[in-house]
């Protein structure tokens, strides 16, 4: 079915019909919408969940921890400052082997306050072990819910997934959903080692270095294993339902000389760029990275390479900026762009890769050039 | 008060052999009538402190309950999500939060008054030895005036922070207080609060060896010295009806003297006259306080 819904509105229906046991949540800007609507659902029987509407964020994760250690599927969403308050939780949930499902409507960190758009918040989770997806479209955000309870339940991976969509330019962003029925696209819920009184357990006990290590490496091994996972459901979800998606999205790349990298909105944004571009006879492409957590193999070669972060480390830089160089043999221009929800149009993208300079780092409109 | 007997308490061990607890431990002594009273179809809800530094090291259990631990803020948000995860299953299964005072008093606080406001379903009990024990003795809201911890050397300026008045205030169907000095009493109050939906609280006081500074042996001493002294009162609230435990009642009528309560422990020596006056002026205000509401039609 076809409909015209907010980035938050199309989360929440997508998460009424994969079916949470429980939905943990706390309100917080521009994220609200996703809790309200679905309590909404609790409240008028369209979602038969426990809602448990805590009092903190960092109480949401936990909440979710115990559901999900008692064997239920959980869901929680937040933003920016909650994330950040969590954090000691998202570590835990994800150490726990714990597939909770949450969505991050990426926000600007405080001080000063700042609602608006940007990629910090997320960046701040990305060593946790969450998988961590950025969605471009109010469609995809809907498309990738279903996809992330999949990949998160499923038994090579069971770990928790975080999906990110950007503050206000998608997360209010009214756009043409087309509405699934999941079916079994979403297998009921198999945790193994689920708290049972019957067959009692420790769970987060005190571990040795030997058997903390070995945890570690599993845990990495299955961020490596979803790889696959995420391959294959996706694949499935396209069979199914029509759309397709990858761990990227390229747009005109496999030509081009110099290829734009982003995430979230600033990807779509970069389409229209590329195409600016390409009439003026710059062979340009964009590589939108739609999974950050595990970070895709890229094929960059011979390609030069703009990365645009709506985030940053200090004393470091671009943290996607980064992520590119060091996983790809390829000289880099940085431009930092959009934090505290600054503007950046496509005439801007484009005017970052007409005025590349390889090596270097920008900060769009304030320091052009570092 | 009903008739207690030792007897009526089962045999059932629920915490194995040769724990990593000290000897004398409070809290051990706790949580073992703690259990005892629930019975083996409950979960244990931890939060980083002394139980969770005893309960052995994986791929072993000191326990033969399940446990989850959670991190030191977390625990009763973390127990909601497993009361409500049963509730939607159905599932009788009993959720108890097993949490030290500072889990609980203080970095623990806002979930817990969030978990029974929302009326959550379980019980949470706090074994208060009024520090951070597990770290080797840090001043926590629960250390008792002129006590002595690492972090307040020349002994503590502050008064306990009430968490039973806390707790009142959130209308729990059932609270008490208990001592792990006095078993019986603990177990009738746990077992009783497991009969109530929504949320319960049982404060305990569990005597630490180490931290008070008083040789292992007298655990139970010391507990039985608080109660008497009037440093800790044994009662219960069903439904917000104050009731007082025998052994407070008895020590309403005649307190032994609270010099011989601080005086076996290293923790409050060298405490002042002054402080130890306010303490006892405590005391006083709160016996006081029993009788008024005792009396109250």
């Amino acid at each position: 079915m076809k409909k015209i819904v907010t980035g938050n509105k199309a989360i929440a229906e997508a998460v009424r019909d994969a079916k949470p046991d429980v939905v943990a949540a706390y309100p917080i800007t521009p994220q609200t919408e996703i809790v309200e609507t679905l309590a909404e659902y609790v409240s008028s029987g369209q979602l038969a969940s426990q809602y448990i509407a805590v009092e903190s964020e960092h109480s949401a994760m936990a909440a979710c921890i115990g559901a999900s250690t008692a064997g239920g599927r959980t869901f929680t969403a937040t933003s920016s400052q909650g994330l950040l308050y969590m954090h000691e939780m998202t570590n835990w949930a994800a150490g726990a082997r714990l597939p909770i499902v949450m969505a991050n409507v990426n926000r600007t960190l405080a001080p000063g306050w700042n609602i608006w758009a940007e990629h910090t918040d997320a960046m701040q989770e990305r060593d946790t072990g969450w998988l961590q997806v950025f969605v471009s479209t109010v469609q995809e955000a809907y498309d990738t819910i279903f996809m992330a309870f999949r990949i998160a339940e499923h038994n090579k991976v069971l770990l928790p997934v975080m999906v990110n969509l950007d503050g206000f330019t998608l997360s209010h962003i009214m756009q043409p959903v087309d509405t699934i029925e999941p079916g079994d696209f979403i297998p009921p819920i198999h945790l193994p080692d689920s708290v049972d009184p019957k067959n009692p357990k420790g769970y987060g006990t005190i571990t040795g270095p030997g058997d903390y290590f070995r945890f570690r490496w599993e845990l990495a091994h299955s961020m490596r294993e979803s790889v696959s996972v995420i391959e294959e459901t996706q694949s499935e979800f396209a069979k199914r339902f029509g759309r397709t998606y990858g761990l990227t999205e390229e747009y005109r790349c496999s030509d081009a000389d110099v290829v734009v990298v982003s995430l979230g909105t600033l990807g779509k944004e970069a389409e229209v760029a590329i195409d600016i571009l390409r009439d003026e006879g710059i062979k340009a492409g964009s590589l939108r990275l739609r999974w950050f957590r595990p970070f895709p193999e890229l094929d960059l070669a011979g390609k030069e390479v703009v990365v645009i972060d709506r985030d940053y480390s200090f004393g470091f830089g671009g943290v996607l900026a980064h992520s590119i160089r060091s996983k790809n043999l390829v000289k880099v221009y940085s431009v930092i762009a959009g934090l505290g929800g600054q503007e950046v149009t496509y005439d801007d993208i484009a005017g970052f890769i007409r005025n590349r300079r390889i090596g270097g780092e920008s900060w769009f409109g304030v320091n052009d050039h570092v | 008060m009903e008739m207690d007997t030792i007897t009526e308490i089962p045999d059932d061990e629920y915490i194995l052999k040769c724990t990593s607890a000290c000897a004398g431990c409070g809290d051990s002594l706790t949580l073992r009538y703690v259990l005892k009273a629930a019975g083996p179809d409950i979960v244990l809800v931890m939060p980083a402190g002394c139980t969770a530094a005893f309960q052995g090291i994986y791929p072993k259990t000191a326990f033969t309950v399940p446990v989850v631990n959670i991190a030191f803020g977390a625990a009763a948000a973390c127990a909601s999500g497993i009361s409500r995860m049963f509730l939607a299953t159905g599932r009788t299964t009993k959720v108890i939060v097993y949490a030290g005072d500072g889990g609980t008093l203080d970095i623990g606080l806002q979930a817990l008054s969030g978990a029974f406001e929302r009326r959550t379903d379980f019980l949470y009990i706090c074994y208060d030895n009024e520090a951070y024990g597990n770290t080797g003795m840090q001043r926590s809201g629960a250390t008792p005036l002129g006590a002595k911890t690492t972090t307040t050397p020349a002994g503590k300026a502050e008064v306990k922070k009430d968490i039973d008045a806390i707790i009142a205030a959130h209308n729990p169907p059932y609270q008490a207080t208990a001592c792990a000095s006095y078993p019986q009493d603990l177990f009738r109050k746990v077992r009783k609060a497991l009969t109530f939906r929504g949320p319960t609280f049982i404060h305990v006081l569990s005597p630490c060896p180490p931290g008070w500074r008083y040789s292992s042996e007298k655990t139970i001493e010391v507990g039985r010295l608080a109660v008497k002294s009037g440093m800790w009162a044994l009662w219960e609230r069903e439904h917000g009806n104050l009731a007082i435990s025998a052994p407070t009642k008895a020590a309403m009528k005649k307190p032994v003297p609270l010099e011989e309560y601080l005086s076996v422990q290293g923790r409050f020596k060298g405490i002042d006259g002054t402080t130890v006056e306010q303490l006892k002026e405590q005391i006083r205000e709160t016996f006081h306080r029993f009788r008024e509401e005792e009396d109250r039609p």
